[in-house]
């Protein structure tokens, strides 16, 4: 599979990223030449193997439902490039 | 005396014992050496108040009788762990300014067991890179230099700055992480130690995230049982990282000297790469040797996914930074760029934050992952992913104790020597590191011996998951055979 330079704009703004009309040939090429080295992993018989969900047979451990942490909003908010009140500040997002 | 900074960090720790010399002299006589070394850029931020207060009260606890196991010992820190109030930007320029209000797990246990944070060291960006050329800060030039030669070489990457600044004697041992070969390739290409242990067995918390289920977090340093020691201090059980391995750790040191009697180590036919070079093979050959000089019996072995790893790896690796990286949104730390409204916002951020490599990476992994591509990329790539693992399942079923296999298909290449190949050249820098990583199993890189240039090249033990012991082991004896890894003058002072 290949991607054309529409399909390198739809990623670009499904990964918010910017892209220049400079970059996108540029990206295109360099997206390809992954997706065709990848491409190799169509030639492994996979019929009724299990996608690995972990890598170390371990039961993922629980612990009880209860605040164990927080009560400092400044600490949160100190490395915001914008913030007011311990709040985290947005553009408008509501019209 | 010989200078403090030629010391392995075994040395150091009995010279301390011995009140030889003070943690605050060691220290010194490292940031002495850090200033004559910019030229090198191994350390993004050098820390010096910081170490010599840490120093300060290493030598009150050594005088109380209250040491530590790492008491007074200087280290460096890769900038992908959270440091508490110490600039952490994971060599990103979207991390700009982060000065973290907590401190990772595997650096609150370093400096719990009495070390000294010299510095950040410097890694390519996001630690997505082979070469440290990706880095925010500008890449990290080699100590080592090919015979004869000035040209100025890469480290390796992705942990370039700790492998750099452990051979150019810049500290006692670093942190550095793993997620496809960042701490064994930059380890070969600077003759150092370097291994990543099983996954799970250091916690991940407060580690700038790459790519979850393959990061690990591991030491480089000058010697096997250097590495040994540190990693005793890094490892451990937290309840904040959920997939750390409730286990007790070792006392990897005490296996250092075990020694390889009777063990089975397997050769991997399929590591035979077409068109490897003879040096390589040589050294590969020489290691097997040295094994079955120390008592170990060698046998040869199958991994036949052993080639899919690699394209497995950017399918699996890319899909979980796309994930993990979404959260460099310019709203909750580091850069912003303004715009129109908040989807302009984060696309002008991110666009002016993430370097090239990094850009790259996301599409892929926003690829693979979006819908109708799914099934055919992802999943299909953790379906070979769990194939790779039963092969290294059948191997040690069969009754082998660990894999040897080379670190690196060459040694160090030259700066910018790759830049413009296609990203997959760069990529199989890691054909040798990257299965470790998709089985979750250790790896250490230890050096073996210097190619024709002059340069180091390192063999690579894979060992059972959670058997980190057995590498020291046999690493100690490939490190015994081949002769401590003498290295390079200080060039650059």
């Amino acid at each position: 599979m290949s991607v054309d330079e529409k399909t390198v704009r739809r990623i670009a703004h499904l990964a918010r990223i910017a892209v220049t009309d400079a970059e996108v040939p540029h990206l295109q090429g360099e997206l390809n030449a992954i997706l065709a080295f990848v491409e190799q992993l169509g030639e492994v018989d996979v019929e009724g193997v299990e996608p690995m969900t972990s890598v170390t047979p371990m039961v993922m451990k629980k612990r009880a439902d209860a605040v164990t942490d927080g009560g400092y909003p400044e600490k949160i908010v100190a490395n915001a490039p914008m913030s007011e009140d311990n709040f985290f500040m947005v553009p408008k997002v509501v019209e | 005396m010989t200078d403090l900074t030629d010391l392995s960090l075994a040395e150091a720790r009995e010279g301390l014992k011995g009140r030889r010399f003070s943690a605050t002299e060691l220290t010194r006589a490292h940031l002495a050496a850090m200033e004559k070394a910019e030229a090198l850029n191994a350390y993004v931020l050098a820390t010096p108040d910081k170490a010599l207060a840490m120093a300060a009260e290493s030598d009150r606890r050594i005088a109380a009788g209250e040491a530590g196991p790492l008491e007074g010992i200087p280290l460096g820190v890769k900038d992908l762990f959270a440091t508490e109030g110490v600039r952490t930007t994971a060599c990103s320029a979207i991390l700009d300014n982060f000065h973290p209000p907590y401190e990772s797990t595997v650096t609150h246990q370093l400096w719990r067991d009495g070390a000294v944070m010299l510095g950040k060291l410097n890694n390519d960006e996001f630690a997505m890179g082979s070469s440290n050329e990706t880095s925010a800060f500008g890449p990290v030039v080699n100590p080592w230099r090919r015979k004869g030669s000035n040209v100025k070489l890469v480290p390796g990457g992705s942990s370039g700055g700790s492998a750099a600044a452990v051979a150019a004697r810049l500290c006692l041992g670093a942190t550095a992480t793993d997620t496809g070969g960042s701490i064994r390739q930059p380890a070969a290409f600077t003759g150092t130690v370097g291994i990543k242990p099983t996954y799970g067995r250091c916690s991940r918390w407060g580690i700038v995230a790459f790519a979850s289920s393959l990061d690990q977090a591991g030491p480089i340093a000058k010697t096997v049982r250097d590495s040994a020691i540190l990693l005793r201090s890094m490892a451990g059980h937290d309840p904040k990282d959920t997939t750390s391995a409730d286990l007790p750790v070792p006392d990897f040191e005490a296996a250092v000297t075990r020694g390889v009697k009777g063990l089975r180590i397997g050769i991997p036919k399929e590591y035979r790469l077409d068109g490897m070079p003879a040096e390589i093979e040589a050294l590969w050959q020489k290691g097997a040797e040295w094994l079955k000089a120390a008592g170990a019996e060698i046998v040869e072995v199958s991994l036949p996914h052993t080639r899919y790893a690699l394209p497995a790896y950017y399918i699996v690796a890319p899909a979980e930074a796309s994930s993990n990286l979404a959260r460099y949104d310019g709203v909750r730390y580091g850069l912003r760029v303004p715009g129109k409204d908040i989807v302009e916002m984060y696309e002008k951020t991110r666009a002016a934050g993430f370097g090239r490599e990094v850009k790259r990476r996301i599409m892929i992994g926003t690829y693979v992952l979006s819908a109708g591509y799914y099934d055919a990329y992802y999943l299909r790539a953790q379906k070979v992913r769990t194939l790779i693992k039963r092969d290294f399942e059948q191997a040690y079923a069969s009754g082998v104790d660990a894999i040897l296999a080379p670190a690196t298909p060459s040694s160090a290449f030259g700066l910018g020597e790759k830049a413009d190949a296609s990203p997959v050249e760069m990529y199989l820098n890691d054909v040798f590191t990257v299965t470790v990583n998709m089985a979750g199993l250790p790896g250490i890189a230890v050096p073996a011996g210097l190619d024709a240039q002059g340069l180091p090249l390192g063999l690579q033990l894979i060992g059972r998951p959670f058997d980190e012991e057995t590498l020291f082991a046999a690493g100690q004896v490939i490190e015994d055979a081949a002769g401590r890894m003498a290295l390079p003058e200080a060039w650059w002072a």
